[in-house]
């Protein structure tokens, strides 16, 4: 096949593969994804080299780290934690990602605290936040629009934030 | 930053850079500080000159141009050769959760 025409498009849909497969194993309901007609939008209210950044993730803590230090990590309830707790490493190997073909040993290949304060440093940000925060992967869109966003939201404004960057695994 | 397209496009985002990779690295590859550091860069970017909502844009890098086909139709396959183990493996997971749900262990 010519590398420069295909019958099909090259981005993997994970919408299709996942109805397939979960098809495949017996479940007849499809997963019903999130669907948006809006997106919502605000532009940076400052120039980014003024601005706090801040993280969100949906790795979470081992569960042999003690719960007491980590609001809400103990369940998959969402959490904020500092960045330096992080640095050795985020648990994920309950998530839905390609372990055959990479893995999640290089924290900064999820979530890049480590770039972020070069960056910092640098000048291109203000600065990163002392804190990131974790999401749990709900199946429920109601626990996580009703529940955990505005949880997130709470640590944004706890935090005066300018701006923070979703990393989804 | 990610790497599941369809997911994060239907789902609508203000601003979202893509970066076509298997799922797991969406901030580039293990143990690439510079790629690291171009993908991150680009996010700041993307926060700093986006104008509209579902602004995507997508990072020039490529996983493996040796093997992108493979980890594409790897991932989550379904063909002959898997497809009754797919059935026996989705009908015991329903029997553990059914177990689970009737001695009160978990929140469904």
């Amino acid at each position: 096949m010519a590398a420069d025409r295909r019958t099909h498009r090259s981005h993997v849909s994970y919408i299709d593969k996942s109805r397939n497969y979960y098809g495949a194993q017996g479940y007849s309901q499809p997963y019903q994804w999130a669907y948006n007609q809006d997106a919502p939008f605000a532009p940076l209210q400052k120039p980014l080299n003024e601005c706090r950044i801040g993280l969100v993730t949906t790795s979470f803590f081992e569960r042999t780290v003690d719960k007491k230090t980590v609001a809400g990590a103990g369940s998959k309830e969402p959490y904020a934690a500092l960045c330096d707790d992080a640095l050795g490493g985020l648990y994920n190997k309950d998530l839905f990602w390609d372990k055959d073909n990479t893995h999640t040993e290089d924290l900064d290949t999820y979530l890049p605290i480590n770039r972020l304060r070069e960056f910092a440093a640098e000048g291109r940000i203000g600065s990163l936040a002392e804190r990131f925060y974790g999401v749990p992967t709900d199946y429920s869109h109601r626990r996580t629009s009703r529940r955990d966003s505005p949880q997130i939201l709470e640590f944004v404004q706890e935090d005066e934030l300018d701006a923070v960057i979703l990393v989804p695994l | 930053m990610g790497s599941a397209r369809d997911i994060v496009e239907e789902c609508g985002v203000s601003r979202f850079l893509y970066t076509d990779f298997p799922l797991g690295n969406p901030a580039g590859k293990p143990g690439d500080i510079e790629m690291q550091s171009a993908i991150t860069g680009m996010a700041l970017d993307l926060l700093e000159r986006a104008w509209k909502p579902r602004t995507t844009v997508q990072t020039p890098f490529v996983w493996d141009p040796e093997t992108n086909d493979y980890w594409r139709e790897h991932f989550m396959k379904v063909d002959e050769s898997n497809q009754d183990a797919l059935a026996a493996a989705g009908e015991q997971r329903r029997i553990a959760q059914a177990t689970v749900r009737s001695e009160g262990l978990g929140r469904g």
